[in-house]
């Protein structure tokens, strides 16, 4: 399958970008490919001009800078994978990378596009829900900060714009007993998720919860967060009686369909499992364990 | 519809050619330059058959446009041997008998070699983690984990001596 002609361009600045982007109403931005190039060979995306990224100075970096970790969109998931930052301090993305796709398409795959594509099967999407997380835009009119929580607007469809290049994404550096875990039930490595839940937690002194993050991935037309269950955990101590209400109204959050993957009961039910378990270990590992 | 001049580094030696922004770097390496070793498998980006090194880093040749390698150091599973004499993974897919079919072989042995220059000394768990892009359909993958243990070892010793 081979994909339909279309014009290319690689620059070199995140400015000639923006106007390469501008000036063709049917571009498309080229980031990992790992999703754009399949579509482009079932004939399901047909640009007209692809603007390469991967040539552009400046979009690939972790770094903890002024409250935030901030990655550039270019990142590719394998360095993400193997940052010792994000082994150690972030949780709850470690064990995200890990289950995108495989190990391959991770070499070439970028945390950029993973979100601007606004799949609810990505990973990334529930997983800055639960964060917290901001998305940075830049434009013909320059750069504006998206909150994660107005990003995911439809099914492939974000608050970008069309002449809109995401450059970043920033997570809160998370505080002194705070833990996250993702965790996936796939049918096999590099499938989509059934159901997958992203978990972030803050305790307080006490050991209650401060803040609580939930994200759903693949169960609705974008990623979901279970608004309900983390106001319902807030304030509240760890307790397994708690997760399991807790994951009660997470499941009831969860909008999923029957498909090749499962039953929608099946599909809930793995929700309300899987949020027990990763608010257990997001616990255990805001507890230092 | 855009042409573009490339110049890349296949296996160590120097290629320069016009080519089409949409085709395919699989179809590069084996229709352009009759570099066939590569197999395209399930051209959906699923199966890893056409796994090269692209860089360094293991990619599905198959969801990369050749433009994009300009300036690229690409390696396929026929830079392997050197001088008619078996890598030492290429020996231990022969030797274990890593194969039935063949079809998945290169880019097996190109996930591989990947792995294996990142982490000379890999768990098992390690390499079937390591292997995971890679479908096998005959094998159940046994001797495959087998024959990159193999190779590990054999080009450990291989370092070793040549630091003796």
């Amino acid at each position: 399958m081979i994909p339909p002609s279309f014009d290319y361009v690689a620059p070199k600045t995140l400015s000639e970008a923006v106007a390469a982007l501008g000036g063709n109403e049917n571009a498309k931005i080229l980031a990992g490919g790992q999703s754009l190039i399949p579509l482009m060979r079932f004939r399901l995306a047909s640009p007209a001009l692809l603007v390469d990224l991967n040539r552009v100075e400046g979009l690939s970096h972790i770094e903890e800078k002024e409250g935030w970790l901030k990655i550039g969109a270019m990142t590719r998931e394998a360095d993400v994978e193997r940052s010792s930052l994000i082994h150690n301090k972030y949780p709850l993305l470690a064990d995200t990378v890990k289950v995108i796709s495989d190990p391959i398409v991770r070499n070439l795959g970028t945390v950029g596009g993973n979100l601007a594509n606004a799949d609810p099967g990505n990973d990334h999407p529930a997983t800055m829900l639960a964060y917290g997380a901001e998305v940075v835009a830049v434009g013909p009119k320059g750069e504006r900060v998206i909150p994660i929580t107005s990003f995911f607007l439809g099914l492939y469809e974000s608050a970008l714009s069309r002449d809109e290049i995401l450059t970043e994404v920033r997570i809160p550096v998370p505080r002194p007993r705070s833990g996250g875990a993702y965790l996936k039930v796939e049918r096999k490595v590099g499938d989509f998720a059934t159901a997958a839940v992203a978990v972030q937690v803050e305790l307080d002194d006490q050991g209650n919860f401060a803040s609580v993050g939930i994200g759903l991935t693949n169960v609705g037309l974008t990623a979901i967060k279970a608004t309900t269950a983390e106001d319902f955990l807030k304030g509240k101590p760890p307790s397994e009686e708690n997760f399991r209400e807790a994951a009660k109204l997470a499941a009831d959050a969860a909008q999923p369909v029957a498909d090749v993957r499962g039953s929608e009961e099946y599909k809930r039910s793995l929700v309300r499992t899987l949020t027990v378990r990763a608010l257990r270990r997001a616990v255990q590992r805001a507890k230092g364990g | 519809m855009s042409r573009h001049n490339i110049q890349v580094t296949i296996n160590g030696k120097p290629y320069q050619a016009e080519v089409e922004a949409r085709l395919l770097l699989v179809h590069f390496l084996r229709e352009n330059l009759n570099l066939t070793g590569t197999h395209i498998g399930c051209d959906t980006t699923s199966c890893g058959a056409c796994t090269v090194l692209f860089n360094g880093k293991a990619v599905k040749s198959c969801t990369v446009f050749a433009v994009q390698a300009d300036g690229a150091e690409i390696r396929t599973v026929e830079g392997l041997a050197t001088n008619g004499k078996l890598h030492p993974i290429q020996e231990g897919f022969h030797e274990m008998h890593g194969l039935q079919c063949g079809y998945c072989t290169p880019g097996m042995m190109m996930s591989a070699l990947a792995l294996l220059e990142q982490n000379p000394h890999p768990t098992e768990d390690e390499i079937r983690h390591g292997i995971s892009g890679n479908l096998c359909r005959c094998t159940g993958y046994v001797n495959i984990v087998k024959a990159i243990q193999y190779a590990a070892e054999k080009m450990a010793n291989v370092k070793k001596e040549v630091a003796d």
